[in-house]
């Protein structure tokens, strides 16, 4: 079964559209409002949680940023999983991909924060810290989501059928 | 009140990450992610200049929760970002992993300083 590659959010949800296609491209202005609407809802989870774990352990100024560190990393963990799962296995509401995965960790997880806290801890005098901030998060953000995406797929074919 | 800050910025945020994704991506015959990489750097460039206003005195942290926390927070993505860049590993396309990996963080960087350098030059 040939599938097109599973990217998050450059995609129909209509697996049988092309959108390189110009003929198809009036799917981007065609009926994708449930698509929108839950992308929403699920964007106003996710940084709302976010928000939340910034004021449950807030990060002092010049401190290196482990909030934000880890929402981000948890957040490549949680759409490793979710990508093998509903993606690759398939088998899911259509609404449940863009909901959990665009909408919610893609609102949880931030890549402004984590360049303009860089940016703060170079201009605040801690390049050094801006620096291993800079390529911890990277690290450990590609890690989390390599080993949950491998986890899981053994976790899928060696589970129940 | 601050919480309704951040959840008006993500109401926005999240659904113009996807429309900007698609719109990017359908108009590039490419497997690298330009949908991501584009709304990534465009957040990075607002955040600093939102970020640079509120250390000039030029704006109030409410509109930090809105614009920054909510708005760009929501607009741009590490999952996303760091999922692509393992698919693109995964289907051979190593070079183009590195590059978005390598790419996207230095191009977020330096949107970041230039908004930040942009709100000095208009507020400081």
């Amino acid at each position: 079964m040939a599938k097109a590659r599973p990217l998050v959010g450059g995609e129909s949800t209509d697996s049988d559209v092309d959108l390189h296609l110009p003929a198809q491209r009036g799917e981007l202005r065609r009926g994708h409002g449930a698509v929108v609407a839950v992308i929403a809802l699920g964007g106003v989870l996710g940084s709302t949680a976010r928000y939340g774990t910034g004021l449950l352990w807030p990060t002092p100024p010049g401190a290196f940023p482990w909030t934000t560190l880890l929402v981000n990393v948890a957040g490549c963990g949680l759409i490793g999983v979710l990508m093998v799962v509903v993606a690759e296995a398939g088998a899911a509401h259509p609404l449940v991909r863009p909901f959990l995965g665009t909408g919610v960790l893609g609102g949880f997880t931030t890549f402004s924060t984590y360049a303009v806290d860089v940016e703060r801890l170079t201009d605040g005098g801690r390049p050094g810290l801006g620096l291993t901030y800079l390529v911890l998060t990277l690290l450990a953000a590609l890690t989390a989501v390599w080993a949950a995406a491998v986890a899981t797929r053994r976790a899928l074919r060696w589970g129940p059928r | 009140m601050h919480w309704l800050l951040v959840i008006a910025g993500a109401v926005v945020g999240a659904p113009a990450r996807y429309l900007t994704d698609r719109a990017v991506q359908a108009r590039h015959d490419s497997v690298f992610p330009w949908g991501t990489f584009t709304v990534n750097v465009i957040g990075c460039l607002v955040l600093g200049l939102v970020t640079g206003a509120v250390t000039e005195g030029a704006a109030s942290s409410q509109v930090q929760l809105l614009l920054g926390t909510g708005l760009c927070g929501a607009l741009t993505t590490y999952s996303t970002f760091s999922y692509e860049t393992l698919r693109l590993a995964e289907d051979g396309a190593r070079l183009f992993a590195v590059a978005n990996a390598v790419g996207s963080v230095l191009a977020g960087l330096g949107a970041a300083f230039a908004g930040t350098a942009l709100a000095r030059a208009l507020w400081g």
